[in-house]
């Protein structure tokens, strides 16, 4: 069966399926098993209403349930095992890794992107968001950085590949320096600094990201703080930094956790311009370079990129938990 | 606003500049892979994209073959012009060119200018002027098979489509020229099992259903989740929140195996459920935070009047929500496109199963990393459907970027 055909077929079942269920156990819990008539029609109608959040949560929970929660469990068991799976190795696996200079190389970089990339998209994106802010063509401006974040992460990377191209006839980088007599280079393969190279592509895809949420939250600050500002001499500086950063400070954090979280995610740029070499293994390609080969140690990478996510998740959740009170 | 205090016209201009400046700096790159994929790809190699516009000096060779030798005294002679011999014909078809150099060894292609006397190897002279017509006079009869003569032109900007036909079919212009031959219409090449094509297709059918499928599962659980009173509600909520940000990786080894042993294995189907999977979280996040905030007394007096709770669902919520669910979409449908680890794990490997980006990514930049026409061409065919729903619906992807992250 071609998979286009199986895709309609798919499409169809799903949302057929979806609303089947929902209808059907929907008409199942309120004529059948709780029916509202008879003796106990008030006390059915009760139960009914306490069940129903439950049926209508449960294909989610379930999906969820497989697909995200189940894995985190199984990661670890498996990290715990031997290349086949058949032996209990213990912590063998997280020993082999905290001993491989590899591994030591992709916590540091991943480390370094943790720490630049963000910093530096939500930079760029703040200077954008507040330049842009009262242009009469900022909105094209802003359309125009925000694209990258259409393009896929492979993509960006072809994009960038043909930026730094050691040939001066197709890199734009080489081409400037052979203008001013220099010798052209190849950035992904200097060492340490091409780490900074790799950072950049990521850096013009989420610039975009971070400028959108920021200018929305410049635009909620009220008037009358800048107005106030303004009447007592601020210049337009003073007005930025000590007027509106500190009132969109809780936005900009949220804009910097929710990079950071991507940043530990992302294999495809590093997958794609280096596979990894020339130092600039991060902790998602180094597992890739296990997946299919040895499934204990690819687990315990992905083990140690949980835990490293764990923190930014736990701050999350509190955040998402004051909002509710 | 405008006429502020501390708003004068020179920090204006350079506002305006810097805005500029910063535009064209996010630009260049993706302009320099679309201008480079529409550009021939000799040319390619020959200058920058930058000089796209501008003629560009190639070098190529032929032999003096349009003319037959005649005699002139104790002289061979061979009087032709470039343009009409047999090798250099195809590359000039319709184009106007300019000869600068030419020579007779491959090592110096074009040693000597154009219209000044070049030697041959056996001892006669050559002269080729920049109109292409040329004048080779020797001493001993030539062979029949011509004078290989080497020779420098700038040729006019050539923008083709022959990348783009190139990568959709998997086949260069020759071969496609050959099939057409054979009687291949143009779709026929198109399907053809190699071509990417076949992989821009793949791509559309693990994005739609992975789209379509998360969305109503989600809305159902939203709406438990914002307008249903039960015990454990916000310890659910918080999961949900704390379930956005596991990293995928944990899930790769683990689901694998599972789809392995229910006899999945690595298939579209795989690859659907494990979308779907990862994709709830952010759906139901994003829809719970926008039902919350649709007005109480609707559903109030929709309650009073008797509607249940599925009635209220599907005739009130959903077509209220529905800028909530055209943001998820756009959301799940950008990430399902562009995403390549998913696809590299739940896929099978072989050419007619991989998506667009893992074919990108493990075939073309290895096998033709230095056939730069063609890998922008893929990428660009790759870019364009996402970049084409970006512009279209950037209204609901700002909206869903604002509901998720500012609160």
């Amino acid at each position: 069966m071609s998979p286009l055909l199986q895709g309609v077929i798919t499409i169809l079942v799903g949302v057929f399926g979806c609303v089947g269920y929902f209808y059907v156990a929907n008409l199942i819990l309120d004529k059948v098993i709780f029916p509202a008539r008879g003796p106990h029609a008030g006390r059915n109608i009760n139960r009914a209403t306490a069940v129903r959040p439950w049926l209508f949560l449960l294909p989610a929970m379930a999906a969820l349930g497989l697909y995200l929660v189940y894995p985190v469990i199984g990661s670890f068991i498996r990290s715990l095992y031997n290349r086949a799976g058949d032996e209990f190795i213990g912590f063998g696996n997280y020993a082999f890794l905290f001993g491989d200079s590899e591994f030591q190389t992709a916590l540091i970089n991943n480390a370094l992107w943790a720490l630049v990339v963000p910093a530096a998209a939500t930079f760029f994106g703040l200077v954008v968001a507040q330049l842009t802010d009262r242009l009469s063509w900022g909105n094209i401006a802003k359309s125009l950085i925000f694209m990258p974040m259409a393009i896929s992460f492979v993509g960006a990377s072809l994009i960038w590949k043909f930026v730094y191209a050691g040939d001066p006839d197709i890199g734009i980088i080489n081409a400037v320096r052979d203008v001013i007599g220099l010798d052209p280079v190849d950035p992904v393969q200097i060492p340490f600094w091409n780490n900074f190279f790799l950072m950049a592509i990521l850096v013009w895809i989420q610039t975009g990201f971070a400028m959108v949420i920021l200018s929305a939250a410049l635009r909620g600050i009220p008037e009358e703080t800048i107005e106030a500002a303004i009447i007592d001499g601020a210049n337009p500086f003073q007005l930025f930094f000590k007027i509106k950063v500190p009132q969109i400070m809780g936005t900009i954090v949220v804009v910097w956790t929710t990079i950071t979280i991507l940043v530990l995610k992302v294999f495809d740029i590093v997958y794609t311009m280096t596979g990894g070499n020339f130092g600039t293994q991060i902790l998602p390609s180094y597992m890739m370079s296990f997946m299919f080969r040895d499934d204990g140690r690819a687990t315990a990478v992905a083990v140690v990129i949980m835990v490293v996510v764990l923190p930014v998740m736990i701050w999350n959740i509190r955040q998402a938990q004051k909002e509710m009170r | 606003m405008d006429n502020i205090a501390g708003q004068n016209s020179r920090l204006k201009w350079a506002v305006n500049v810097t805005v500029a400046l910063l535009v064209v700096a996010w630009l260049i790159p993706t302009v320099g892979l679309f201008v480079s994929s529409f550009r021939d790809r000799d040319q390619i190699t020959a200058s920058g994209w930058w000089q796209a516009p501008f003629a560009v000096e190639l070098t190529f060779r032929t032999r003096a073959d349009d003319a037959a030798p005649r005699q002139e005294g104790d002289l061979w002679v061979v009087e032709g012009n470039i343009f009409a011999t047999s090798e250099a014909r195809a590359s000039f078809e319709d184009a106007e060119a300019e000869i600068t150099g030419f020579g007779v060894r491959g090592r110096e292609p074009a040693i000597y200018p154009a219209g000044t006397e070049g030697e041959t190897r056996d001892g006669g002279t050559l002269v080729v002027n920049s109109d292409g017509s040329y004048r080779y006079e020797t001493s001993e009869q030539p062979d029949d098979r011509g004078l290989r003569i080497y020779f420098a032109a700038n040729t006019p900007p050539d923008f083709t489509m022959d990348n783009y036909l190139s990568i959709l079919t998997a086949q260069d212009a020759e071969e496609r020229a050959e099939s057409r031959a054979a009687g291949d219409g143009f779709w026929e090449m198109l399907f053809d099992e190699e071509g990417v094509f076949r992989n821009f297709v793949n791509t559309f059918t693990v994005t739609i259903p992975s789209t379509v499928i998360p969305i109503l599962i989600a809305a159902f659980a939203a709406y438990a989740l914002a307008w249903m009173d039960f015990p454990g509600r916000g310890l659910l909520i918080a999961a949900i929140v704390g379930l956005l940000v596991v990293p995928l990786q944990l899930a790769l080894v683990p689901l694998l195996n599972l789809h392995n042993q229910i006899g999945i294995g690595q298939s579209f189907l795989g690859i659907w459920m494990a979308h779907t999977g990862f994709g709830l979280p952010l759906a139901i996040y994003l829809l719970r935070n926008y039902m919350v905030g649709l007005p109480r007394d609707i559903i109030e007096s929709a309650k009073v009047d008797g509607a249940t709770d599925f009635q209220i669902f599907t005739k009130i919520i959903l077509p209220l929500s529905f800028p909530a669910l055209a943001s998820f979409a756009i959301f799940q449908f950008l990430w399902t496109w562009n995403d390549l680890l998913v696809a590299k794990v739940f896929l099978p490997s072989d050419d007619a199963s991989k998506v667009m980006t893992v074919r990108i990514a493990d075939d073309l930049l290895g096998s033709r990393g230095g056939d730069w026409g063609i890998l922008a061409a893929a990428a660009f065919v790759s870019i364009a459907v996402p970049v084409l729903v970006f512009f279209t619906m950037q209204r609901y992807l700002v909206r869903g970027l604002l509901a998720g992250s500012v609160k």
